[in-house]
């Protein structure tokens, strides 16, 4: 069931679209903001509100790398793979963080905490490597100081 | 007309076509796959490339994709240039890398389309060495199967479901090269329509389930042109069969009826034909009360002939399922005025209604090509989607009226599909549906009106008098019910092309009435006017236009003691009349004759049975609603005594040659004798060419040349090869054997033609491409209006509906799967089928407390059943429904007043599964 905040939120939303469908990403966005992921539950339930079929819904949601339809970590590390990045040290990013947390792209860690994935061009590429935890960017990365970085994200 | 150059040859093709379409029609082979006739053009596959060249200087060129680009005038291409070759090559060679190298498991094997892509472009060599992305499969339900790694993204599926089929549980799921067509989650696809993604994808994804159960190439098919009997449309199939048993149905274009696409009660309820229930011997009782035992087939003659001694005291009871030809010979048998047409007084009187609008007046009952290309129609009391499912199909494909003006303003051809959807957007089309309760159309209808039978004959009557002030007008007209009417009107007084559709769903003459005054009003403007009515069965209008009495006057023969031995042709008369009413009659009779090719409860009245062949095996004429005549052909041999109804019935005819062989009575014969004496059949004669015909000297091959096993197939028996057994009927021969070239279009077996195993071979078959067959589209009309007629309008306007107090109104609801017998027989259909059940308005059910799911006692007419209710919220307060023949539910003339009383509360249940709604699966939104 979504939660009345929930739909107070979504209403306040919808309300810019001439149909409710038309804000179905922005509905997406606001219930995994304080779920976590989408669900096939939480999906149906949006669907139910969107009048659209759970099919239509999932339609949208699985084709954007933001909406996640699986469980993932508090956390969310992307690590650019893209061209720039690629040439600049991406390989080196990633076993930084593969060896300090222990999982590979798609893997969350044991507790919880931190989700891995790759990205496409951060949009950074005089910056590269690149990778965005969360909503910050970190740029120029230096792989030394992974300890430091990530303990910023309790 | 306009004239292209092609490698340099100039070919003229007709105007506003793209050059893919035009390439095909003049027989080039150019790759394509996510291009569909019916589907129109997206540019998603780019396997059509062509180069084109700006003139004939231009040595250059660039590459296009020809099914995106107009064979406008003047335009010349290249479909043989080295690089664009290359191209196409390189296109299937980058969809190979994750289609998995599985044809030898794969079912679509032998009928791909995309292996044929794949030789036609020469792209033999793969370079590609690491792992494919693989996929979980999905369980779509009991007819489709789903294989996902097989997929090529070429979207024709969810085009097909979505946007042409209206289906909303399927979509594209996630991105990049692992983009998915399915649910959300596994479950049965909703979808009446769903089993055509096994023609419409290209790859092995979707496949025909009920295949799978008895498997066999396409190749290895016995086929041969048939027509399916599940509903009056008369949509045209290819029956395939194997070692003697029915296998599958697939499409069989016919462009003025069903076009590309079958439901899936025609194409899946043919299990019937290998079912338990079939009857295989004839079957007698020593006396009366014995048990059935099976008797040889001459002694069973015999017994007929003693039976049949005294021919006045004989009545025939025929069927409007069984062949023209069939009852024709039962109406020879006993004499025109002892036979009758085993329908029920109300559906005697509906298809006699009917038949009198569409012969009497000046609308034109129209093809479902012509529905498709209708740019208004007025739905009038039928569920079509449950009752004649293509026909909503049909009704979902209007010509949308901002489509057909950009045509023109922006030079927008109609197959510029993506376009053409950006531009209409959400505006829906024209269309009216006006039914007791939520139909599956809605989502495709601009306007939408529930209300009892009566009220929709008045909205009817509303909008014809709107049209024509000459027509009745309609007293005490609610107002939104007369700015409907208003609106209704307008919209079909400016359309080009106005519908109407009725039907004989609601039992009510006077909404047929209605239906015809709308079509003939507009007739009287000059506007040219469809009426197109529903008729419940495969030759409701063939039995109709051959004339005899009702059910209850048969009865009444036995009552009046003018006739003492009954012949009934594959019908139950248990779904026709009350129980009782038909024991008592059956009570009467001395000798009841049963032929048919299925159990049914007569078989516990007949005293002997006669095992007769379904349409499967046996040729035939059946005649659809649009009054058109259509052949189907037999394609596999029966069990031994089993033999078309048609050809038992010529041999009781003839007592005396009792046990001559069947090489007297012939297809021919009997369609000779059905024109010379009923004039109003004289164009069956011309529906297919006579038996005697042949191609090059020989008879049409209903195997293929690749037919594998023909001389082992029997070597368990007999090591030398049988030879293969005649068809004195039709020319078809079942045997390899014979000319391949083009047949009459009437005669098509099977769609093949060199490097095109699929069904999209089709292609080589029509006149231009998505059109007529070539030599056109095989059915002949046996019934044209009275251009120019003005028949009086029908003056009859019923009274407002008033609900009675502490009665309900019970009105017949349909299922696609479930309320026509033969196909509920099949397992797939089987599993489909909604439970029995009443449906109540949620007020009705509050006035008396009954709840979702409790048991009912429902009294009517001293009928009285107890069923589960289920609380639909569409239908009219003050009426309740009841679906038609679901299996088990006995007969109740329909529309009947009726009581209900509580007589078991249960908790609530869960919200109702798939297959489960209301009136075909309305439930979930009514
Ligand atoms: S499933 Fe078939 S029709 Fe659908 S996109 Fe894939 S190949 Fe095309
Ligand atoms: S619409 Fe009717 S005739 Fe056509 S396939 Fe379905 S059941 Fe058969
Ligand atoms: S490639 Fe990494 S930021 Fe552009
Ligand atoms: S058929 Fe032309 S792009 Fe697919």
């Amino acid at each position: 069931m979504l939660t009345p905040e929930e739909i107070r939120e979504l209403e306040a939303d919808l309300a810019h679209y001439p149909q409710k469908q038309s804000g179905c990403v922005d509905a997406l966005k606001i219930v995994q903001r304080r779920r976590g992921w989408i669900s096939d539950d939480t999906l149906r339930e949006v669907a139910v509100y969107l009048e659209m079929t759970p099919e239509e819904l999932d339609g949208v949601a699985t084709f954007y790398p933001v909406i996640f339809r699986r469980q993932v970590g508090r956390h969310i590390i992307r690590i650019c793979d893209s061209v720039s990045c690629w040439i600049m040290g991406y390989e080196k990013v990633y076993s930084a963080l593969n060896g300090t947390l222990g999982i590979r792209l798609g893997e969350t860690t044991a507790d919880g905490r931190f989700t891995l994935l790759p990205s496409a061009c951060l949009g950074v590429c005089e910056h590269a490597p690149a990778l965005m935890i969360d909503d910050d960017l970190i740029a120029d990365w230096n792989p030394g100081n992974v300890d430091g970085i990530l303990s910023r994200y309790p | 007309m306009a004239v292209i150059y092609i490698d340099n040859r100039p070919y003229t093709v007709k105007d506003g076509q793209n050059l893919l379409q035009a390439c095909l029609g003049l027989g080039f082979d150019v790759p394509y796959f996510c291009w569909h006739p019916a589907l129109g053009s997206v540019g998603a596959c780019r396997q059509c490339a062509v180069k084109q060249f700006k003139d004939e200087h231009d040595t250059r060129g660039k590459i296009v994709m020809s099914c995106m680009t107009p064979a406008a005038d003047g335009v010349r291409i290249s479909i043989d240039d080295p690089e664009v070759r290359e191209f196409r090559a390189s296109v299937i060679e980058w969809m190979m890398i994750n289609h998995p190298h599985d044809c030898p498991v794969c079912d679509e094997g032998g009928e791909c389309h995309l292996q044929d892509m794949t030789v036609m472009t020469g792209h033999v060599h793969r370079e590609y060495n690491f792992p494919k992305r693989t996929f979980r499969n999905q369980n779509l339900g009991p007819l489709v199967n789903h294989e996902m790694n097989r997929c090529i993204h070429c979207y024709r599926c969810v085009r097909f479901y979505r946007q042409y089929a209206g289906g909303r549980d399927f979509d594209a799921l996630a991105a990049h090269d692992h983009v998915y067509f399915g649910r959300s989650e596994d479950g049965v696809l909703e979808n009446e329509f769903s089993g055509n993604l096994v023609e419409v994808c290209p790859t092995g994804v979707f496949t025909d389930k009920t295949l799978k159960r008895h498997y066999s190439r396409k190749w290895d098919l016995q086929t041969a042109p048939s027509i399916c009997v599940h509903c009056g449309l008369g949509c045209n199939t290819i029956a395939g069969s194997r070692y003697g048993q029915l296998r599958r149905i697939r499409n069989r274009y016919n462009g003025e009826v069903n076009g590309y696409f079958l439901c899936d009660r025609g194409r899946y309820g043919y299990e019937f034909v290998t079912g338990d229930s079939r009857i295989e011997q004839p079957l007698a009782r020593p006396e009366r009360s014995a048990a059935l035992e099976r008797v040889a087939r001459g002694e069973a003659l015999q017994r007929a002939a003693s039976f049949l001694r005294d021919r006045g005291r004989v009545i025939g009871i025929g069927s409007p399922r069984a062949s023209l030809e069939a009852n024709y010979a039962l109406r020879r048998l006993v004499g025109p005025d002892r036979f009758y047409l085993g329908v029920s007084t109300e559906d005697y009187r509906m298809t006699a209604a009917a038949l009198k609008i569409l012969q009497a007046g000046p609308a034109r009952s129209p093809s479902l090509k012509e529905v498709r290309m209708a740019d208004a129609a007025l739905v009038l009391g039928e569920d079509v989607t449950n009752t004649a499912p293509v026909l909503a199909l049909a009704l979902r494909q209007l010509v949308h009226p901002k489509a057909d003006a950009a045509a023109k303003t922006f030079d927008l051809p109609s197959w510029s599909d993506a376009a053409i959807r950006e531009l209409v957007q959400d505006e829906k089309e024209s269309l009216f549906l006006a039914t007791p309760a939520h139909t599956k159309l809605e989502d495709a209808a601009c306007q939408t009106y529930h209300a009892a039978p009566d009220n929709l004959a008045r909205l009817g009557f509303a909008v014809a008098h709107r049209i024509d002030p000459a027509s009745p007008a309609v007293p005490d007209l609610a107002e939104e019910v007369d700015r409907l009417a208003e609106e209704i009107a307008a919209a079909l007084v400016s359309a080009k092309r106005p519908l109407i559709v009725s039907g004989t769903g609601c039992c009510s003459e006077a909404m047929l009435q209605a239906a015809a005054n709308v079509a003939w009003a507009l007739c009287r403007r000059g506007n040219p006017a469809l009426l197109s009515l529903v008729l419940p069965e495969a030759n409701s209008i063939g039995l109709g236009l051959m004339g005899g009495g009702d059910l209850q006057s048969a009865f009444q023969a036995l009552r009046e003691e003018r006739a003492d031995t009954v012949v009934v042709l594959e019908n139950d008369l248990y779904r026709r009349e009350s129980a009782a009413a038909v024991d008592a009659a059956l009570q009467l009779a001395k000798h009841v004759i049963l032929i048919d090719h299925t159990r049914h409860a007569m078989a516990e009245k007949a005293d002997l049975i006669l095992p007769a062949a379904t349409f499967a095996e046996e040729s035939g004429t059946l005649v659809n609603s649009e009054g058109r005549a259509q052949r189907y052909y037999q394609v596999l041999l029966p069990k031994a005594s089993v033999q078309p109804s048609w050809r038992w019935l010529g041999l009781l005819n003839e007592p005396a040659s009792g046990t001559a062989d069947e090489e007297l009575f012939k297809l021919d014969g009997i369609l000779a004798d059905i024109a010379g004496e009923l004039p109003q059949f004289r164009p069956i004669l011309e529906i297919a060419p006579p038996s005697g015909f042949r191609m090059m000297g020989q008879k049409v091959p209903r195997q293929s040349p690749r037919s594998s096993g023909r001389t082992a197939i029997d070597a368990k028996e007999n090591v030398s090869e049988p030879k293969p057994p005649e068809d004195p009927d039709s020319p078809l021969a079942f045997s390899m054997e014979g000319d391949e070239g083009l047949p009459p279009p009437a005669l098509i077996p099977r769609f093949w033609a060199p490097g095109w195993n699929s069904d999209q071979a089709v292609n080589k078959f029509q006149a231009e491409i998505g059109g007529a067959l070539r030599s056109g589209d095989p059915g002949k009309r046996l019934i044209e209006p009275q251009v120019g007629a003005q028949p009086d309008f029908f003056q009859t306007v019923p009274t407002v509906f008033e609900p009675h107090d502490g009665r309900l109104l019970l009105v017949p609801l349909y299922h696609i799967f479930g309320s026509e017998p033969l196909s509920a027989l099949s397992r797939g259909i089987a599993e489909l089928t909604s439970g029995r059940y009443v449906a109540l308005h949620p007020a009705d059910a509050a006035a008396q407390k009954i709840a979702e799911g409790d048991t009912v006692q429902l009294e009517l007419d001293g009928i009285s059943l107890e069923l589960p209710v289920k609380i639909a919220a569409s239908l009219p307060p003050g009426v309740a429904g009841l679906p038609s023949g679901l299996p088990g539910m006995e007969h109740v003339a329909l529309p009947s007043w009726c009581t209900v009383t509580t007589i078991l509360q249960t908790p609530p249940l869960a919200p109702p599964q798939n297959g489960e709604g209301v009136g075909g699966g309305v439930g979930a939104q009514s």
